[in-house]
C-alpha cells in the first residue's frame, strides 16, 4: 500500500512534470507575446508555432488533476475548495486562452481582444501555478471541520512572500523555457529577438534560482538534509547553466532541452523536500495532508497504475511523432505553418 | 441563496453550455471520418476540400468543448468537495482514464488535422482523423461512466461513509453505462449530422457551393437517416433501464403518482406535485406496462412506493423527457421523408428550410434529456449514496459562488454569441480553400 502511495507521489510529479516542460513553452510564449512579436507576420509565426501543440499539452494537467482526484481525493477536495477564488481565477485565464487561438484567428476587428486573452490567459497562470506550490510546500493552515481537514486561510493567506517568491520563479521558469522555444521555431529578428530574451532571463533565472534557495533553506524545515533534493539541484543548476552555452552556440534544440532538464530538476527538489506531504499545515503539522492520510483505497491506485502503465507510454510515444512531423522552423507560406 | 444552491446552479449552467460541444465534435469526428475515407479511396478532390471545411469548424467546437470541460474537472473540487471525498475512491479514476487514455489522443491529433494537410502523407492524416474519431468517442465513454455510475452505482461498498471500491469493471460497467453511452453517442451523431445538414441546405437554398453542398448533403442525411431511426430502439432501451433501476426516476418522467398494472404512457399534462396529480393528463392505456414489460397488463411502480424526501423533482423530468422524445420522433420524419424524396431532395425547398430551421432542435434535445437524467436522480447526487445537499464544499462562502456563477454567465454569453458569429463566419466562406492555421 505505501509503496502504490508513493509510485502515485511520483506519477503525479511526473504529470505536472511533463506539463510544465510542454504547456511550459507555450505558457511561456504567451507571456512573451507582446515582446517578442513586432508585426502580425511574426505573431502568426509564434502561434504556428505552437498552434498544433498547446491544446494537447494542456491536457497534461487535467490529467494531473484528474490523477490527483483519484489517487488523493482528500487532498483534491481541501486544495480546491480551500483555494476557491485563486483556482477560478487560473480557470478563467485558462478558458479565455483556450479560445484566443480560433477566436483571433477568425476575428478581425477583435483581434486585439483575443491577443489579451492569450497573454493574460499566459500570465496568470504561469504566475499562480508557482503560487500555489509555494503555498502547499510551505505550508497554509488547516483545521477540522465535520471530521475533515479542511483549509483555515482566505485568499489573502495565499499571497505571502514565499508563495509569490516561488510564483515569480516559476514565472521566470516558463519565460525562458518559452523563448528557447520560440528561438527553435523562427528566423530572423524574431529568431534574434528570442535568443536575447533566453539570455537575459537566464541570469533572472539565477538571481531568483539563489533567493529561493536561501529562503527554503530558512523557511522549509529539514530541506538542506534531503539527500535527493541535492542531486536534483545538480540537474536543474546543470540545466540551467547548458542553456546559455547552448544559447550561444546556436544550437537551438539544445538549448531547449537543457532547459527542460532544469524544470525536471526543480521538480525534483520539490519532490524530495515536500515527500510525504501533499499539503503542509502550519498551524499543527499532525494535520498536514500526506498520501498516507489522503489516499485511496489500495484497489483504486492498481487500478489507476495498470491505466497510467498501459497508456502513458502510449501518449510519450504518439506525442513524440507528432513533434517530428512538425519539427523545423515555421514558414507560413507552407499551409500555415 | 445558500453556496449549495449557487453551486448547484453553477454547475448547471457549466455542464449545459459543456454539453453543447461534445456532441457536435461526435457528430462532426463522424462525417470527417467518412469524408476522408472517401478521399483516400477515390482520391476525389471534393471530398479533401468538405473535410477541410469541416475540420475548421470543428476546431472552433472542439476548443469550446475544451475551454467549458477544465470548469467541470475543477468544479468536483472547487464546489463539490464533500462529494469528492465520499466517492473521490471511484469517481476520480475514469476522469483521469478520459485524459490518459482518450483526451490527449484527440488533442494531439486534431492539431495534426488542423496544421499538418500538407506535412504528413495522406494515410497518416486519414489515420490522424481516425484518431480524433475513436478517441472522442472514448472520451465519452470514460465520461458517460463517470455519469453512470451516479446513477446506477456499482462494484463499490460503503465503509465509514465513504465508498470503497470493490471491483473497477463493475463500477464501470455498471447497469445504465452501455444504455447511457450508445444513447448519447447516438445522439451526438444526429448533432453534427444535423449541422451538416443545414449548412448544406442552406447552400442548396442560396444557390452557392451548389457541388459541394450536394455531396455533403448526400453523405451527412445517410448518418442523420440511420442514427435518427436507431435512436427510437436505443432511446426506448435505455429508457427500460431506468425504470428497473431507478423506478421513481421513470415514475417522475411519466408522472405515475400511484402503483399500476397496465400504466399508461403520457402524451401531455401539468404535473402538480403539491396535489400529486396531472393536470389535462393525455395518455395511451397501458402503453408504458407494454414498453417497459412486454405485458400490457404490468405493474409499474409509481411515486407512491417512495419516502416522500427521496422523490426526484417530477415537472421539471416529466416535461424535458417528454420534449425530447417529440424531438427525437420529428428526426424520424425528417429521415423517412429524406428516404422517400431520395436523389430529389436536394431540390426539394421545403424540405430543405426543414433541415436549416430543424438545426437548434437536437442541441435541444440533447440538453433537454440530460436535463430529465440529472434533475430526475435528485435529490441525490450518487444515487442511493450521497444526496447533493451533502456534496457541496463546506469552506466556500456563498458569496464567493455567486460571484463566480455571474463571472461564468458572462463569459458563457460572450462565447456563446461569439462562437456563433464565427461559426456563420466560416460557413459564409464556404469550402473553399484550404487549412492555413492560425
Amino acid at each position: 500500500m505505501e509503496t502504490l502511495q508513493v509510485i502515485w507521489y511520483i506519477l503525479i510529479g511526473v504529470l505536472l512534470l511533463g506539463y510544465s516542460i510542454l504547456d511550459g513553452f507555450d505558457l511561456g510564449i504567451g507571456v512573451l507575446f507582446p515582446f517578442l512579436a513586432k508585426d502580425e507576420t511574426e505573431k502568426r509565426v509564434l502561434l504556428n508555432a505552437i498552434g498544433p501543440f498547446w491544446d494537447g499539452n494542456e491536457v497534461w494537467i487535467l490529467t494531473g488533476g484528474g490523477a490527483l482526484f483519484a489517487a488523493f481525493p482528500k487532498t483534491y477536495a481541501t486544495v480546491f475548495s480551500g483555494f476557491y477564488l485563486a483556482l477560478m481565477l487560473v480557470l478563467f485565464a485558462l478558458i479565455f486562452r483556450a479560445v484566443s487561438f480560433e477566436f483571433r484567428a477568425h476575428s478581425e476587428s477583435g483581434r486585439a481582444f483575443w491577443e489579451w486573452s492569450f497573454i493574460i490567459g499566459s500570465f496568470l497562470p504561469a504566475l499562480l501555478y508557482g503560487v500555489a506550490l509555494g503555498n502547499v510546500v510551505y505550508g497554509v493552515p488547516l483545521k477540522v471541520i465535520n471530521g475533515n481537514i479542511e483549509y483555515a486561510g482566505n485568499f489573502f493567506t495565499l499571497l505571502r512572500p514565499y508563495p509569490l517568491l516561488i510564483g515569480i520563479f516559476g514565472l521566470v521558469m516558463f519565460t525562458m523555457h518559452g523563448a528557447t522555444y520560440a528561438a527553435l521555431k523562427s528566423e530572423g529578428d524574431l529568431y534574434h529577438r528570442s535568443r536575447k530574451i533566453v539570455l537575459s532571463t537566464w541570469w533572472a533565472f539565477l538571481v531568483l534560482g539563489l533567493l529561493t534557495f536561501i529562503a527554503t533553506a530558512f523557511l522549509i524545515p529539514g530541506s538542506l538534509t534531503r539527500f535527493l533534493a541535492w542531486i536534483a539541484a545538480i540537474v536543474a543548476w546543470l540545466g540551467w547553466y547548458l542553456v546559455r552555452s547552448y544559447t550561444i552556440k546556436g544550437m537551438d534544440a539544445a538549448a531547449f532541452y537543457a532547459s527542460s532538464l532544469a524544470i525536471t530538476g526543480l521538480w525534483g527538489i520539490i519532490g524530495a523536500i515536500h515527500f510525504p506531504n501533499l499539503v503542509r499545515a502550519i498551524n499543527d503539522p499532525t494535520l498536514s495532508l500526506t498520501i498516507y492520510n489522503s489516499s485511496s483505497s489500495k484497489l483504486t491506485l492498481s487500478v489507476m497504475l495498470i491505466i497510467a502503465l498501459i497508456g502513458m507510454p502510449l501518449v510519450i510515444l504518439y506525442t513524440a511523432y507528432i513533434y517530428k512531423w512538425f519539427k523545423g522552423k515555421v514558414r507560413l507560406e507552407e499551409g500555415g505553418y | 441563496m445558500d453556496a449549495t444552491l449557487l453551486s448547484r446552479i453553477q454547475f448547471g449552467v457549466a455542464a449545459g453550455f459543456h454539453f453543447l460541444f461534445p456532441p457536435t465534435t461526435l457528430g462532426l469526428s463522424l462525417n470527417i471520418l467518412i469524408l476522408e475515407t472517401l478521399y483516400l479511396k477515390r482520391g476525389d478532390e471534393i471530398y479533401r476540400k468538405l473535410s477541410d471545411f469541416l475540420i475548421k469548424i470543428l476546431a472552433l467546437v472542439f476548443v469550446l468543448g475544451t475551454a467549458t470541460g477544465i470548469t467541470l474537472e475543477f468544479s468536483f473540487g472547487t464546489n463539490w468537495a464533500n462529494y469528492s471525498r465520499v466517492v473521490g475512491d471511484i469517481f476520480g479514476a475514469p476522469l483521469a482514464a478520459e485524459g490518459v487514455f482518450a483526451f490527449f489522443l484527440e488533442s494531439m491529433f486534431l492539431g495534426v488535422l488542423v496544421f499538418g494537410r500538407k506535412r504528413v502523407s495522406k494515410k497518416l492524416f486519414w489515420w490522424s482523423s481516425f484518431f480524433v474519431f475513436f478517441g472522442s468517442h472514448l472520451s465519452g465513454l470514460w465520461i458517460i461512466i463517470a455519469n453512470s455510475w451516479m446513477q446506477t452505482p456499482a462494484g463499490y461498498k460503503m465503509e465509514g461513509g465513504v465508498a470503497k471500491l470493490t471491483n473497477f469493471f463493475q463500477a464501470a460497467v455498471n447497469h445504465s453505462t452501455v444504455e447511457r453511452y450508445l444513447h448519447t453517442i447516438a445522439g451526438g451523431w444526429i448533432t453534427g449530422s444535423m449541422l451538416i445538414l443545414a449548412i448544406a441546405s442552406y447552400y442548396l437554398l442560396k444557390k452557392i457551393h451548389l457541388e459541394e453542398a450536394k455531396v455533403l448533403l448526400q453523405k451527412a442525411f445517410t448518418v442523420f437517416a440511420i442514427v435518427a431511426v436507431l435512436q427510437l430502439f436505443l432511446g426506448h432501451f435505455h429508457s427500460v433501464e431506468v425504470a428497473k433501476y431507478q423506478p421513481e426516476k421513470m415514475a417522475a418522467f411519466e408522472a405515475l403518482w400511484q402503483t399500476q398494472e397496465g400504466a399508461p404512457l403520457a402524451l401531455f399534462g401539468i404535473p402538480d406535485t403539491s396535489q400529486q396529480k396531472t393536470h389535462l393528463y393525455i395518455g395511451i392505456p397501458k402503453l408504458l406496462s407494454w414498453l417497459i414489460y412486454f405485458d400490457p397488463n404490468a405493474k409499474v411502480k409509481g411515486l407512491n412506493e417512495f419516502p416522500r424526501d427521496e422523490w426526484p423533482y417530477v415537472t421539471g423530468p416529466f416535461i424535458s423527457y417528454h420534449l425530447m422524445i417529440i424531438f427525437g420522433l420529428w428526426f424520424i420524419v425528417l429521415a423517412l421523408w429524406g428516404w422517400f424524396l431520395g436523389r430529389r431532395k436536394t431540390e426539394n425547398k421545403l424540405f430543405l428550410k426543414l433541415l436549416l430551421w430543424s438545426v437548434p432542435l437536437p442541441y435541444l434535445a440533447n440538453t433537454f434529456g440530460w436535463m430529465a437524467a440529472e434533475i430526475g436522480r435528485q435529490p441525490w447526487a450518487v444515487y442511493k449514496i450521497i444526496k447533493t445537499k451533502d456534496a457541496a464544499s463546506v469552506v466556500v462562502p456563498a458569496g464567493q459562488v455567486a460571484f463566480t456563477l455571474l463571472v461564468f454567465v458572462v463569459i458563457y454569453t460572450l462565447f456563446f454569441f461569439v462562437g456563433l458569429h464565427f461559426l456563420k463566419k466560416i460557413v459564409q466562406k464556404g469550402p473553399a480553400g484550404e487549412l492555413t492555421g492560425y
